[in-house]
């Protein structure tokens, strides 16, 4: 995983969770096997199988018994939710502070914002 | 999960040097583990007593539930890849000889599997050993190591010598397999890098005694380096347990064992760089942190 620093189970999980995002893993549909998730990430299978058990516990994944783990119904409306609640701590406050610190205003900064993304 | 390997208060002693001091641990039934330390750190030594081929000087060791020392059931359960494995060199035995040796020595072994992997590495069936370049005969413990698949696979320092795409070979084919036939590998290592995502657990000796013996996964993002004005630095550490302290002018750097999310978010608030650190530098830090504590002691 690219990130030496942070626990990879969170990593993958993310990576997992992203994919469902963007519709790469369709709902009601098989993700890889933890062997092969591990394989392809070239992480311990036991980390692998932590990443997943996770997202099981939240609902996002569940198992069918001898098949393997899908992608549960809802999934992804209940990641976007997720995502937009932590959306203004992870994105808004480092961007306000870096404003911050080089004597942006914020109505300076929503102006910057309005321009790029026309 | 049962214990495969318990270490008890195991000692060395080669003269007044302490190779091995007191070492406990445990090492569970299938798992992937790191022996981490710095050369000289008693890591060779502590194999060497696993496989029994050397005698420790007080402790005791189980593996498998039994005493390993001129047990054969314990000894056909392990193989030791060493790195630097001497081959006999009077008879200049080939590839293929030390192929067939290992065939005959291990329960599990599975020609199908060694012959894909000697492609994989491109080794030579009919090659002396002895003219293998460095990475070559460490690339040949590996495909023993491997195909041997015996239930307590050590290697010694496997990858020195070996080139990056080898070693990225030896990882996956390693991952592959140990998911079909999960079994207790333990890896020696200075460089835990690469291979740090493959660990599930970590054990660090340093000077024969272990300093760190955790999850990898729970390490990961438990400690962190600080980075600000030193005065603010010093401000912040001095509730945490600091493994390392840098300073250039008026510019500080700490190394903390443990920060929570929330000091962590207030040191930030307050200025400060906060980062978690990699497994490497952690390890790295708590050596450090070791050899200077025993240094203090020793004055």
């Amino acid at each position: 995983m690219e990130d030496a620093n942070r626990p990879i189970f969170l990593q993958l999980g993310e990576r997992l969770e992203n994919e469902i995002i963007s519709g790469q893993l369709a709902e009601d549909s098989a993700i890889p096997s933890i062997n092969e998730l591990a394989a392809f990430y070239r992480i311990n299978p036991a980390t692998a199988l932590k990443a997943v058990n996770l997202l099981v516990e939240n609902g996002i994944l569940y198992k069918k018994r001898g098949i393997g783990m899908f992608v549960a119904v809802g999934a992804r409306k209940q990641l976007i939710e997720m995502h937009q609640k932590t959306f203004a701590g992870e994105f808004i406050d480092p961007l306000l502070a870096e404003g911050k610190k080089i004597g942006l205003s914020v109505v300076e900064i929503i102006q910057m914002i309005e321009k790029r993304s026309n | 999960m049962s214990k495969i390997i318990e270490v008890s208060n195991l000692s060395k002693n080669f003269g007044s040097l302490k190779a091995l001091d007191k070492v406990s641990f445990a090492i569970e039934q299938d798992g992937i583990y790191g022996l981490v330390g710095r050369n000289g750190a008693g890591k060779t030594t502590l194999l060497e007593i696993l496989t029994s081929q050397t005698i420790a000087s007080e402790g005791e060791v189980t593996i498998l539930g039994q005493h390993p020392f001129e047990n054969s059931y314990v000894m056909s359960n392990i193989a030791f890849i060493k790195e630097a494995q001497r081959y006999p060199d009077n008879i200049l035995p080939k590839v293929k000889d030390v192929l067939g040796a290992a065939a005959l020595i291990f329960e599990n072994w599975d020609q199908g599997f060694a012959d894909q992997l000697l492609a994989d590495f491109r080794l030579d069936l009919k090659r002396k050993v002895r003219k293998l370049s460095k990475g070559q005969t460490a690339a040949l413990g590996v495909v023993i190591g491997l195909a041997s698949r015996a239930p307590v696979t050590i290697f010694d320092e496997p990858y020195s010598g070996m080139d990056p795409v080898a070693r990225q070979l030896f990882y996956d084919r390693l991952l592959a397999d140990y998911a079909e036939n999960p079994r207790t590998i333990i890896f020696s290592t200075h460089l835990v890098d690469e291979a740090a995502d493959l660990l599930e657990h970590i054990i660090v000796l340093e000077s024969g005694r272990v300093i760190l013996d955790a999850a990898t996964e729970d390490l990961r993002g438990q400690a962190a380096v600080i980075e600000g004005p030193m005065a603010k630095v010093m401000g912040a550490i001095e509730k945490l347990e600091v493994l390392e302290l840098q300073e250039v002018g008026s510019f500080g750097r700490a190394f903390v064992n443990q920060i929570s999310q929330s000091q962590s978010s207030k040191f930030v608030s307050e200025g400060l760089n906060v980062q978690p650190i990699s497994l490497q530098q952690l390890i790295i830090s708590k050596t450090k942190q070791n050899s200077n504590l025993e240094m203090e002691s020793a004055k």
